[in-house]
């Protein structure tokens, strides 16, 4: 093989053996100083950027779940709870521990007392559940039932019991509209705000109400949970829990006790009614019903029900006490009057009354046909007569009353914690020409003098007048106990001035005036106050000929709306009063408003006698307002079941019930806004009556 | 020397001693992986270490020439197997990497890393010592290499693909072509990078690029550098102790029991672990290397420096890529990582190196006495 050997480098045996030694040592140092390379880049990740690595490594160990911080109680002047909040008692599934499923949920519903339904919807959940994500079986169990899952866990595996809060209102539908509710954010919430808190299980908002303006003062701050879970999200072990820190409180001036009895007291009229007191403006008693119970509201509340509560024709859904507004009526005479008095009007100039007066080319009647005769200040206040302030107002403009309108609240926008409120309208001869480009005419004036026309006014403000009327003082709705604020500044009236309007609004009820059924039922307290009726349909001449229609044959849209305001006692005032019910048309005497104003003034006398009274009339009611709604509701359902076809409709009792209950369905349409919220009155120059 | 008598002198106690080192090491890392439970992994893999053990010790009674007269015979078969790889992979559609034998799954390209050393040091030493410089002594080793190399590569296996060429080329080196060739060669090549590149498949690439920032797809494709960089990281100095490891535990570090159980054990050993266990493995190849540089054997000294640094390969590709210097290619780490074709592989590799070394020491042996 020699002989092959190239001629220019003879490569030999031994060359070539050294050749490989060499190269091999070569690949050998190369080996080792990548080892050493590996040695100093693994020193460096491990040791150098330790920190960083372990920082990341317990990022992913460690996984924090925030626990919903408790939210603040909401009490009354005296502390008692108008809202807390319940232990709550719920079960869940964790489908990835569960072993045999069917014998699991068998075993729940025995325990629980589940319907099928509820199987079925925990089937169904199970079964779309992906993961670790937990199902609800169900919530707010009793102790007894949540003890009784507890001591079974053993045999239950992937079952988890837990206990947590939801928010309770012990005064139920009656604090509905004063305090709103709570529930779980919403995505534009959390778009808003990236606050984690909003997406975890159990965190509500306030949505409506107080709960909604006071939400960053009840909310507290979260706990924290630490656990360690693996990377698909199981759950390893509990690390350390830091405990939530409960949000701050609120003291209202609200008196629970009388919020609930007013509430109640409402009967089942559409109404609301407003307490203050006169010492400093406090509101006691902002009562809005029919309503709906924020309790279910807070839970979540199911389709049939609100659907039922938005068909009601008496408008559950609506706070009245801030957002109705209605034609004061004659609830205003006290205040025309006392413009008239500053107007230098003597009280004792007397107008004479014939039933109906001419303004104009229009007649305008008198509530009463046949006139009252001759009349003062006091008597037309006690008799309710249209036509001296028909005369009256005419003689000193409608300026000076618009004034003395403002003075006393109407039209006044109060700053309160509440998201929304209409206020209503002082109509003056400015304010027309802006609003609708029209002159002022006399029959605006004498419109508005008795409350009608332009003129709109919400029962917060109708009790607001109440308390300025009696004390002179232009005193400011409060909610907040023991807030600070300024004097208040006066009406601008003299005291002799105001005796006169006091004894007269005395009249109304203790003098044989209009108002004889607010009389007081409490020993040495005597009530003033003035009815009023705002009609909300037009009568027509041809209807006056042949006699108005009683309110009874009318339609329940139809009907006039009932008012009253009042104080007691009338010669030193400690409590003003507003009470409107919505198209009562004063046809149930212990469902009308001076009957109800002086039922809710003698409970904060005697509040005993006023329950025992309350309790008795409740009876005829068919219960309270929440036996009341539970039979609705459950009527209601019924009725669903048997439009959808669910339910054969049949011929015994309960069919009777459900038609019955049924019948508000198909009524009018929304019941959104009445007449009386329009701005715009019934035309000027109709046949305007005025009722006690 | 002369008390004990010669078969246990020739014992390779120290290497065996070492091996069991490693692998002792290995299976209590993945006992802890397993949770601490040897099952399903640590008892597997001791029971495999000894079989294959015994398997190496087989092999180093066997004569060097057996080796090299088997080494085309044998290339042809593992070839042979590459191509049926291939075609079943073809009908049944996407890649396939194995063969189903019924009691296991033969990877071949597996076996293509040792014998592609055995096949060129064979071609090398038959070649006459004169040739070394001719264009002869290159091109049947570049087709040697290249055809088991593009084979596996379509199948695609990039880590494999990349062993062979590696392994081959290394004998080359050895061999004593001229040093400008390689010189010349890995300018070229590195040249070549970009285009090579833009052949490789998406998956690949994408590989590539995530591992060059790994940061940038945490939760994708970057996922198995992020996290093993984390459980190394965290691991410190000293480790977070026996058991105590998180990424692993907790199931973070993905395949951390195969590819990443080098991540596994430096989150509980910490560096002190990982630079130990760079030591025992830099102990073997420089055992293997002297085998190589003592042996007066052509094919033998080829052999066993080509098999000492295939093993080389398997530890330094698998770090880099665990420590995120290297791409993410599915190359296990000797001894530790579970499995049994990448044992089966380094072990043969070993055993030869043991029957080299036995006989070198043999001829010197009898050289002296006789």
């Amino acid at each position: 093989m020699k002989f092959l050997t190239p001629k220019r480098k003879i490569i030999t045996e031994a060359a070539q053996s050294f050749t490989f030694t060499r190269r091999a040592m070569v690949v050998g140092g190369i080996q080792g100083a990548i080892g050493a390379l590996l040695v100093g880049r693994m020193a460096w990740i491990s040791v150098a950027e330790n920190e960083k690595y372990s920082l990341l490594s317990e990022s992913n160990r460690v996984n924090l779940t925030l626990i919903p911080p408790r939210r603040g109680w909401i009490v009354d002047r005296n502390g008692r709870p108008l809202a807390n909040n319940r232990t709550d008692f719920r079960v869940d599934l964790i489908p990835q521990r569960i072993v045999d499923a069917d014998a699991t949920i068998r075993h729940l519903a025995q325990l629980l007392n589940l319907q099928p339904d509820d199987v079925d919807r925990i089937r169904d959940d199970l079964e779309k559940s992906a993961g670790f994500q937990p199902v609800q079986v169900a919530d707010k169990l009793t102790y007894d039932q949540y003890a009784a899952i507890s001591v079974r866990l053993p045999d239950l595996p992937g079952v988890a019991p837990s206990q947590g809060f939801s928010r309770h209102y012990p005064a139920g539908a009656t604090v509905g509209h004063l305090l709103g509710y709570v529930g779980a954010a919403t995505a534009e919430d959390y778009k808003a705000n990236k606050d984690p808190l909003l997406i975890t299980p159990g965190f509500k908002l306030g949505k409506d109400g107080l709960e909604k303006a006071f939400d960053r003062h009840l909310t507290g701050k979260a706990g924290a949970k630490r656990v360690e879970v693996t990377a698909r999200g199981k759950i390893v072990r509990e690390l350390t829990t830091r405990q939530d820190t409960p949000g701050n409180s609120i003291k209202l001036t609200i008196d629970a006790g009388l919020q609930e009895y007013a509430g109640r007291r409402l009967a089942t009229q559409s109404g609301s009614v407003v307490v203050i007191d006169c010492q400093n403006g406090d509101v006691l008693a902002l009562a809005s019903m029919p309503s709906f119970d924020p309790n279910s509201f807070s839970d979540g509340i199911s389709h049939l029900e609100y659907e039922m509560l938005s068909k009601d024709d008496h408008v559950p859904l609506r706070n009245k006490t801030l957002q109705g507004l209605y034609p004061p009526g004659s609830t205003v005479k006290p205040m025309v009057a006392l413009a008239l008095l500053e107007a230098g009007i003597g009280p004792q100039e007397t107008v004479s009354c014939g039933g109906a007066i001419r303004v104009g080319n229009t007649l305008f009647h008198c509530h009463k046909r046949r006139g009252h005769g001759s009349l003062n200040m006091r008597g037309a206040i006690a008799q309710s007569c249209d036509i001296y302030f028909y005369q009256m107002a005419q003689r000193i403009g409608m300026d000076r009353i618009a004034s003395m309108a403002r003075r006393v609240g109407m039209g006044q926008k109060f700053d309160l914690p509440f998201p929304s409120q209409s206020y209503g309208t002082v109509p003056d001869p400015a304010w027309k020409e802006k609003k609708y480009d029209q002159k002022w005419q006399v029959y605006d004036t004498v419109n508005a003098t008795i409350g009608q026309g332009y003129m709109l006014i919400n029962p917060l403000q109708m009790a607001v007048m109440a308390a300025r009327l009696a004390t002179g003082k232009q005193l400011m709705p409060n909610f907040i106990h023991n807030a600070r604020r300024p004097e208040p500044a006066t009406v601008g009236a003299t005291e002799e001035h105001l005796v006169v309007i006091r004894d007269a609004m005395n009249a109304v009820v203790n003098g044989g005036g209009t108002g004889g059924a607010a009389r007081s039922s409490i020993p040495g307290v005597m009530i003033a106050g003035k009815t009023g009726t705002a009609q909300v349909r037009r009568i027509t001449m041809a209807e006056r000929a042949g006699g108005v229609r009683g309110n009874s044959s009318l339609a329940f849209k139809l009907r006039d709306h009932a008012l009253f305001q009042g104080f007691a006692p009338f010669d030193n005032p400690r409590y003003a009063i507003a009470c409107i019910i919505e198209h009562g048309g004063h046809m149930i005497r212990n469902e009308d408003a001076p009957m109800i104003a002086s039922d809710t003034l003698s409970y904060l006398f005697d509040p005993a006698k006023a329950m025992e009274k309350l309790e008795t009339l409740e009876k005829g009611w068919g219960g309270t307002p929440s036996e009341r709604q539970a039979r609705e509701m459950a009527a209601f359902r019924l009725a669903k079941a048997i439009e959808k076809g669910e339910v054969a409709p049949p011929s015994d009792n309960a069919a009777d019930n459900a038609s019955n209950a049924a019948t508000p369905s198909p009524a009018p349409p929304p019941p959104a806004r009445d007449e009386s919220d329009n701005d715009v009155p019934p035309p000027p120059g109709a046949n305007m009556t005025d009722a006690p | 020397m002369s008390i004990i008598p010669q078969p246990l002198t020739e014992f390779p106690w120290r290497i065996l001693a070492l091996l069991l080192a490693i692998a002792g090491f290995g299976t209590i890392v993945l006992y802890s992986a397993a949770s601490g439970n040897i099952f399903p992994w640590a008892a597997m893999q001791a029971v495999r270490f000894c079989i294959f053990s015994a398997m190496a010790l087989t092999l180093s009674r066997i004569p060097v020439e057996v080796f090299a007269r088997f080494a085309f015979p044998a290339y042809g078969a593992v070839l042979a197997a590459l191509f049926l790889v291939e075609l079943i992979g073809g009908v049944a559609g996407g890649s396939q990497r194995w063969i189903n034998l019924g009691f296991m799954q033969l990877q071949p390209s597996e076996f293509m890393k040792p014998i592609i050393v055995l096949t060129v040091a064979r071609f090398y030493a038959m070649l006459p010592v004169g040739e070394i410089r001719r264009w002869n002594a290159i091109w049947p080793a570049l087709v040697l290499i290249g055809v088991p190399w593009a084979l596996v590569l379509i199948q695609p296996d990039l880590g494999t693909a990349t062993m062979i060429a590696a392994g081959g080329v290394t004998v080359m080196f050895l061999a004593g072509l001229p040093l400008r060739l390689f010189i010349g060669t890995g300018i070229v090549g590195a040249c070549a990078i970009p285009i090579a590149f833009s052949f490789l498949h998406e998956y690949q690439q994408n590989r590539v690029l995530i591992f060059m920032d790994p940061e940038s797809d945490p939760l994708g494709a970057g996922y198995h550098i992020s996290q093993s960089k984390i459980a190394i990281g965290s691991g410190g100095f000293w480790g977070k102790g026996f058991l105590q490891g998180t990424q692993s535990h907790l199931d973070y570090l993905p395949e951390g029991h195969t590819d990443f159980v080098f991540a596994t054990m430096a989150e509980e050993w910490g560096l002190l672990g990982g630079a130990l266990l760079i030591l025992a493995f830099m102990l073997l190849f420089r055992w293997g290397i002297r085998v190589a540089m003592r042996t007066q054997d052509k094919f033998a000294r080829l052999a066993a420096a080509g098999l000492t640094t295939t093993i080389f390969f398997y530890v330094a590709i698998n770090l880099m890529m665990v420590m995120g210097l290297a791409p993410v290619v599915g190359i296990p780490l000797p001894f530790m990582s579970y499995g049994g074709s990448s044992m089966l592989t380094v072990m043969l590799c070993v055993g030869i190196i043991m029957a080299i070394d036995r006989a070198g020491k043999r001829r010197t042996g009898t050289g002296n006495w006789a």
